[in-house]
């Protein structure tokens, strides 16, 4: 049964897209199929970050209107062979996302992928309720700082009352993904801890992404981070991240960068 | 003495957990009911327009929230040339002269929460 997850902040520049790409390919390293779905029309960049930007030919709006089919539109990842990516258009038309057009899309996303994942645009018009509007489930992604857990707090509210499962009385399965923490920071209490942000937002936690050079790195690449350099802090959280979507049982904790001594001397070589 | 705080500067963190908590408490409250301070502002506006003739933007409505009490302000400019909306009791326009310009009512609403 396939599970479709929205990722959501309400807050721009947080790392939704980041986390989006870091999820997905997460999940299909451990042998899931996974689609990522860019639902932020008009300022695309899923397909930057994955790295397959060159290779766009139809987005979610072309398979909307009718203009391409699903799989026509789809693009299968070069490094993993069960990830894929559904593009957003760069049209400015606002309308452009339908109700009925994504529902339909989500469903038929459903049969084929064990996972769809809704890279949802900031903000709260209609691009971020259209992507969260058929989630089973939602990761909240959260910087500790207040504008982002402010956003974030709105964005919760909506998630349990715009969503189809809660207009069916159902709850919505949500968890906050932190991200760009310095434990040094928040040690020193310059920083919100996460016991702060859990207590403010009361949501349950996936993950704990640490501020990081190797995000950029990986941005700068074309390559989810968790695919980039799967060793690195961050990509070990959001693999730690992904096994507790899939319901495994994994030790909370926040990993710092493990620095070789050749890394050291020579500098990190290039991808 | 000031050397020794600037050792022992305390984090900001803090503050931002305590300027949030009272701030979302606020937000969470609103979100059930859609603009308190809007409802207000049209409501006490409507009972003064039934005794005097007061413009709309001399009639402000301010909330300042606190941890535990909230204040609203509300501040009507009545000029002394303002008569009576419809025929007002006497008393009234009295009342109203006598206040004059820039007078201000002060009403505290506690808002339910922890």
């Amino acid at each position: 049964m396939a599970r479709v997850l929205v990722v959501t902040s309400g807050k721009g520049g947080v790392g939704k897209t980041t986390s989006t790409a870091a999820l997905g390919a997460a999940l299909a390293q451990t042998g899931q199929s996974v689609a990522v779905v860019d639902f932020d029309v008009g300022l695309r960049n899923l397909d930057l970050i994955m790295g397959a930007e060159r290779r766009v030919v139809f987005d979610l709006v072309n398979v909307i209107q009718g203009v391409a089919k699903l799989p026509q539109a789809l693009i299968r990842d070069k490094r993993l062979e069960t990830l894929w990516l559904l593009p957003a258009s760069q049209t400015r038309d606002k309308d452009a996302l339908t109700e009925q057009g994504v529902a339909a899309v989500i469903n038929e996303l459903r049969g084929k992928f064990d996972w769809v994942i809704c890279d949802s645009p900031a903000g709260i018009e209609r691009g971020a309720t259209l992507a969260m509007r058929f989630a089973d489930c939602a990761v909240i992604v959260t910087n500790p700082e207040v504008s982002s857990v402010r956003d974030s707090d709105r964005i919760i509210g909506l998630l349990d009352a715009k969503t189809e499962m809660a207009e069916k009385g159902q709850r919505i399965e949500k968890h906050l993904l932190i991200t760009r923490y310095d434990p040094q920071r928040a040690q020193r209490g310059e920083m919100l801890n996460i016991e702060d942000v859990l207590e403010i937002l009361s949501t349950p936690l996936l993950g704990i992404i640490p501020e990081s050079q190797e995000v950029l790195r990986a941005s700068n690449l074309g390559s989810p981070v968790t695919l980039c350099n799967a060793t690195s802090a961050p990509a070990r959280a959001y693999l730690d991240a992904a096994r507790r979507l899939k319901g495994e049982t994994v030790p909370m904790c926040i990993p710092t960068e493990q620095h070789r001594l050749l890394s050291r001397l020579f500098g990190r070589r290039a991808a | 003495m000031k050397i020794l705080s600037l050792f022992r500067r305390r984090g900001s963190a803090p503050q931002a957990r305590e300027r949030l908590q009272i701030l979302l408490s606020h937000e969470r409250a609103a979100g059930r009911q859609p603009d308190l301070l809007a409802i207000l502002q049209e409501e006490i506006l409507a009972t003064i327009a039934r005794q005097i003739t007061v413009e709309r933007e001399n009639v402000r409505v301010r909330i300042d929230r606190g941890a535990m009490v909230s204040t609203l302000e509300i501040d009507v400019d009545i000029p002394h040339t303002a008569g009576p909306a419809a025929p007002a009791l006497a008393s009234n326009r009295t009342h109203a002269a006598a206040i004059g310009r820039g007078a201000a009512a002060m009403a505290s609403v506690s808002r339910g929460f922890g």
